[in-house]
């Protein structure tokens, strides 16, 4: 097992009520693991089936490898502009 | 040349223009994004942005470079704010300049539009009734698709 700190913002920060959450997931960890884990935590509900996931300031695809270390992020739908 | 920032202080478009535009420039396009003051029907009297900023700028930077890469010859500046914002005021300003304004324009649509759908930045809009809304402009990203 692992611990990853993944990084919140906007709704869901609102959602789970911090703009940072640790999760403790098997390894080797995906990023699918990840928001499993965040899904079962109070304000889980708020994501939707596959939100968007950021590694180390990057969007990345499907479910890609994560390990501690890696700044891991969801991204609610933006906004800017 | 090319910069691009998250500000929290007011954006001077007048700036934006001065920095990108020189001697060789002939066309200098400039978008200038304000709050504005019904969306959806609902009266707004001003919209919190916040950021992701480490990423946001990494990402600011991108479409700027790749911008830069696909209207060979531009100069580009794009400044967006974070913060409160009032009615009317400016969240979000690009200037693009180049021997031709064929180029300048497209490039400057081209960067605003990649920034709206890639840059993570959040608007929370807060209305007359003292409500409030975090904007999903596309409905779309529940998909898992990143932008």
């Amino acid at each position: 097992m692992t611990q990853l700190q993944v990084l919140l913002f906007a709704s869901y920060a609102e959602a789970f009520g911090t703009s940072a959450v640790t999760v403790t997931v098997s390894e080797p960890a995906t990023s699918a693991d990840v928001v499993a884990a965040l899904r079962s935590l109070p304000g889980g509900a708020v994501l939707p089936a596959t939100p968007v996931v950021a590694v180390d300031r990057r969007y990345v695809r499907g479910a890609v490898a994560v390990r501690a270390g890696q700044e891991i992020a969801l991204i609610p739908p933006v906004a800017g502009g | 040349m090319i910069r691009s920032a998250i500000v929290t202080a007011a954006i001077d478009p007048a700036a934006l223009l001065s920095e990108v535009t020189t001697t060789a420039t002939g066309a200098t396009s400039l978008f200038v994004g304000t709050v504005r003051d019904v969306n959806d029907g609902r009266a707004v009297t001003g919209i919190e942005y916040s950021a992701y900023t480490s990423m946001a700028l990494d990402e600011m930077e991108r479409i700027a470079q790749e911008t830069a890469q696909q209207f060979d010859g531009i100069r580009i500046v794009i400044e967006h704010r974070v913060g409160n914002l009032l009615l009317q005021e400016i969240s979000v300003a690009i200037a693009v300049a180049h021997a031709r304004r064929a180029p300048a324009m497209d490039a400057c649509r081209h960067a605003i539009e990649e920034l709206k759908r890639r840059v993570p930045i959040w608007k929370q809009e807060h209305y007359v009734d003292g409500d409030r809304h975090w904007v999903d402009p596309t409905g779309l990203q529940s998909t898992g698709a990143p932008p």
